[in-house]
């Protein structure tokens, strides 16, 4: 059964696949209890009904047909007339509906940020910072159905294409979900790993904070503050205070999301409590114990929610690098019983220098 | 190197304090640094131990360093067959012991693989049983010492001596009271390490193991991973802890308040309910008050039991903290519970082969770490508690005979030197004359009084000549954390920068105003939320940690006492950091970083 909607608290493992890794996340936290700010997947049975209506399939091979993928300009062309095309038609009247309908349950012109939620078959690497549309602070249902189409349009990006095309993808097969959520008014947000990402040890969490939405983190526009704690114990180890000069906050009136120079005491202030630092470290140990896996987590503290429970995920994804690195590590022989403790007399850990 | 340029002086250069000439005529001659050896002493490296023995010995205290040493030897070099290590030599200069690891010959390590697998590998295979029999022997042997009972010698022998054919006299009874007294002291010091390396290697097993796991995990950690909740080290302070609450519960807590410890019992007794709160305090005071302020090493110490005004002040700090609605008692499950979630979530972090391996040897330092909390309990606390006492009464009969001023002046002598005035005094007796000792010993006491007060006065050089490379000797990182790291703080303590570096024991961070204490008798000054600095501290301070807001010490391994109890108590501690309670004075702000074993003074 197609379903163009469905509400991250109805998400189940085997709607993985119409709703595209972030949105699974989202639906995942959502019903494991996490805090995570309520939205909607606008499915891939959506976007499959748009390109039906429309017999956009068509429109696109005819596009792509004698694209040459390592001529970048050919490419360019064609993915700009592609996007072009999705977004000048209007989508399928039920999909619009749908997509209305679940908007208004979220409450009057409420703000949302409408993010493309990418299937497997994309871009290995897309959901890294900037490679897909993400709209912040959008308001009205008009302009919500207006950005879930730009997010699908983005399916279309010069890279997008030219990867496909490379890697024998059809680019029919591949279809894009869309995460609209309710938007946070983050005082602080940011990213937690819950392992050194630069030795890849695991005993700790390492956080990157910095005022207002967590957009100027993820992209590095400005030098976060960084916070260390040990996982297990849940003690923080270290903290260096950076000069944050720029933070992305909502602006109401232009219904979007505006970059403010910040000049007061705040620049050089700890942007996080030691509470909330060991807040954002618990829910990050948290997602990884839920994923089986290290973590890379994007997290807000929001304005309008009261102490203790303002702290929300805004996403959760697998660790990639280190876990890579660590399957491929030989494996390493232990001695036990008394030749354990043979050899630790033997070679006590003081000596190794 | 060469032995001009060493790291460390030459204990050969090292100068008398000022009114000490002649301290080591206080001290056996096999403890001396013998120049016809110099050479040899010169290239061996020697570190003081001032984590036992923190203030210079008396005389006769220097029966516990021998015994000590002689039964920690024992087991590495002649029992166990400890592949790398043998005993610990020793030297005593200035009044502090220094301590040398003596090392196997490297070609002789692997011959000994075979004995020690098989001795100590039946050690650890029938813990349970023979840990049980351990204790069994040091009970026996406390109720042997308990029943020593010196006596005064009569001025005319029993009738019934004359008539039984005896054909001994009482001086029989007193030397052999005296040497089943000094036999059982020894017999304990060696029971003390029966288990007690093995335990240690046990765990350094683990310790070694987590850490190659997890490179940067606190040893705090991992200790929490093993250390039991029920110690009985925490007993006498539990205990205490239960007597204030039912002394709430039962409406006597004026009656506890009433002047001294003896006035508060008639009070309580004379009390509705004080009864039953009599047969608590009874049944806790034995054996559990048999809890010394110090660490059972010297003649000085002083035990719960004989000072019942020490765990008294105890009680009436905990009834306050009772009625100002705080929970005292330790929240063991919340403990225990804490102990699994911290095992499970680094267990979690690991493969699963290192999981296996993980589970083993936590599965064996947990079988063995009872013992090495426990076993100070019964040995430095309970044996040698009774030992002291009895060695006191001795003292008491001796000075009431004359020998001495003071009723503990014995210790000025040392323990062959007082078996020599037992002598004097048999056969004094028996001849009829005037005891010879009373002529000399007052005025030699008072000559070893005053280097002893001079020689207190110094405060011991952290090491001797040059350390080996790396330190490799097992126990000496686990007992005193000796490492090479630790000994390039103690180098680089002098280059003062503000803040003092130490081992971080216990995490946090406070601020505060330090209370510098050099001695248990002095724990009283000490007021709530100061930061306690001082040389080094005993399970019996347990009670005080419920106040201060943070411990510095000078000396201390990973398994120190202030360690141990700074995480239970969940307050900051640094350790290990050679001179603080000399640097330090009390009345400086201080910062305390447990995190990074780090101590600033602010002001």
């Amino acid at each position: 059964m197609t379903k163009n909607i469905l509400n991250f608290n109805e998400i189940s493992s085997s709607d993985h696949g119409r709703v595209g890794g972030k949105c699974a996340s989202l639906g995942e936290m959502t019903q494991a209890g996490v805090a995570v700010p309520p939205g909607f997947a606008v499915t891939t049975d959506a976007y499959a009904a748009m390109l039906e209506c429309h017999d956009l399939g068509a429109e696109i091979e005819r596009h792509l047909q004698g694209v040459d993928p390592d001529d970048l300009a050919s490419v360019d062309k064609a993915a700009q007339s592609i996007r072009q095309r999705i977004r000048s038609h209007a989508m399928p009247k039920d999909v619009e509906y749908d997509i209305r309908t679940a908007y208004a349950a979220m409450g009057d012109n409420m703000p949302v940020a409408v993010r493309s939620s990418a299937t497997a078959e994309d871009l290995p690497d897309a959901s890294f910072a900037g490679q897909q549309d993400t709209y912040l602070w959008v308001r009205g249902a008009d302009a919500v159905v207006n950005h879930v189409r730009d997010c699908w349009a983005s399916l279309y990006t010069t890279r997008a294409v030219s990867y496909r095309e490379k890697n024998k993808i059809p680019h029919i097969d591949v279809l894009m979900s869309v995460g609209v959520q309710k938007m946070v008014k983050a005082k602080t947000a940011g990213v937690a790993m819950t392992l050194d990402p630069v030795t890849g040890d695991r005993t700790r969490i390492v956080i990157d904070a910095s005022w207002g939405l967590g957009e100027m983190v993820v992209s590095g526009v400005v030098t976060p503050d960084n916070f260390v704690v040990e996982k297990v114990l849940e003690e923080i180890l270290d903290r260096t205070i950076s000069d944050k000069h720029v933070e992305l906050v909502g602006d109401e009136a232009a219904g979007q999301a505006v970059e403010r120079e910040i000049t007061d005491e705040r620049r050089t202030q700890c942007c996080l409590s030691d509470a909330e630092i060991l807040a954002v470290a618990r829910l990050a140990k948290r997602l990884e114990k839920q994923n089986k896996c290290p973590q890379d987590v994007e997290w807000a503290i929001d304005t309008d929610l009261p102490e203790g429970e303002n702290l929300l995920a805004l996403q959760s994804r697998p660790e990639t690098i280190w876990s890579q690195k660590e399957k491929d590590k030989p494996k390493t022989s232990y001695m036990t019983g008394m030749m354990g403790i043979v050899n630790t007399l033997n070679n006590p850990f003081g000596s190794k220098t | 190197m060469d032995a001009q340029k060493s790291l460390f002086p030459s204990a050969f250069e090292v100068e008398t304090p000022k009114g000490a000439d002649g301290w080591k005529d206080l001290y056996p001659y096999y403890t001396h640094f013998n120049p016809n050896r110099r050479e040899q002493d010169d290239n061996t490296f020697w570190f003081c131990n001032s984590q036992h023995w923190p203030t210079p010995f008396r005389p006769f205290d220097t029966i516990m360093l021998d015994f000590a040493i002689k039964g920690l030897g024992q087991y590495n070099t002649r029992h166990l067959l400890v592949p790398p290590a043998n005993g610990v030599d020793y030297r005593i200069l200035n009044g502090y012991v220094y301590f040398s690891p003596v090392a196997v010959a490297p070609e002789q390590i692997e011959g000994r693989v075979p004995q020690f697998m098989e001795r100590a590998g039946h050690y650890f295979m029938n813990w349970g049983d023979l840990y049980a029999n351990w204790k069994e022997k040091v009970l026996a042997k406390i109720k042997e010492l308990d029943a020593i009972n010196f006596t005064t010698l009569p001025d005319v022998e029993a009738l019934d001596v004359v008539t039984g054919g005896v054909g001994l006299d009482s001086t029989n009874q007193l030397f052999d009271q005296y040497d089943k007294a000094i036999e059982m002291c020894y017999k304990i010091w060696q029971y003390h390490f029966e288990f007690l390396n093995l335990g240690y290697a046990a765990y350094l097993d683990f310790f070694g193991f987590v850490k190659e796991q997890f490179p940067s995990i606190p040893d705090q950690a991992i200790a929490k991973m093993v250390q039991g909740v029920d110690s009985e080290l925490f007993r006498p302070d539990d205990e205490i802890k239960k007597l204030a609450k039912l002394a709430v519960e039962l409406g006597l807590v004026q009656a506890v308040h009433t002047g001294s410890v003896d006035d508060a019992l008639a009070a309580i007794a004379a009390a509705p309910n004080g009864d039953k709160w009599i047969a608590q305090w009874n049944a806790a005071k034995d054996p559990w008050f048999n809890f010394t302020s110090g660490n059972g090493f010297y003649s000085t110490d002083k035990y719960w039991i004989d000072h019942l005004d020490i765990p008294f002040g105890y009680l009436r700090d905990y009834i306050e903290r009772v009625e100002a609605g705080e929970e005292i008692m330790r929240p063991t499950a919340k403990l225990l519970a804490e102990r699994d979630r911290i095992t499970s979530e680094y267990r979690e972090m690991m493969d699963d082969e290192a999981q296996a391996v993980f589970d083993g040897k936590l599965g064996l330092a947990r079988v063995v770490f009872p013992y090495v909390e426990d076993h100070n309990f019964y040995i430095e606390h309970w044996a040698l508690g009774t030992f002291w006492r009895k060695m006191r009464e001795l003292s008491q009969l001796l000075c009431d005979e004359g020998f001495w001023n003071n009723a503990d002046d014995m210790f000025f002598l040392n323990r062959n030197e007082v078996r020599d005035v037992l002598w004097d005094y048999s056969s004094s007796w028996a001849i009829g004359v005037a005891k010879r000792g009373t002529d000399v010993w007052p005025a030699e006491i008072e000559r070893r009084r005053a280097i002893h007060l001079a020689l207190s006065k110094v405060r011991p050089l952290p090491a001797l000549n040059n350390p080996p490379e790396v330190i490799t000797e097992p126990f000496t990182i686990m007992l005193w954390g000796i490492t090479s790291e630790a000994i390039e703080r103690w180098v680089s303590s002098d280059s003062d920068d503000g803040s003092l570096r130490g081992m971080a024991a216990a995490p946090g961070i406070v601020e505060g105003v330090a209370r510098v204490l050099s001695s248990p008798d002095q724990l009283r000054e000490l007021q709530k939320g100061e930061i306690l600095v001082t040389p080094v501290t005993a399970p019996s301070w347990a009670p005080v940690f419920g106040k201060i807001g943070a411990a510095v010490t000078d000396i201390g391994g990973m398994m120190s006492h202030a360690a141990i109890v700074c995480r239970e108590y969940g307050l900051p501690a640094v350790t290990g950091t050679g001179n603080a309670s000399s640097k330090i004075t009390t009345g400086m702000r201080l910062r305390v970083d447990g995190n990074n074993g780090t101590v600033t003074v602010l002001d």
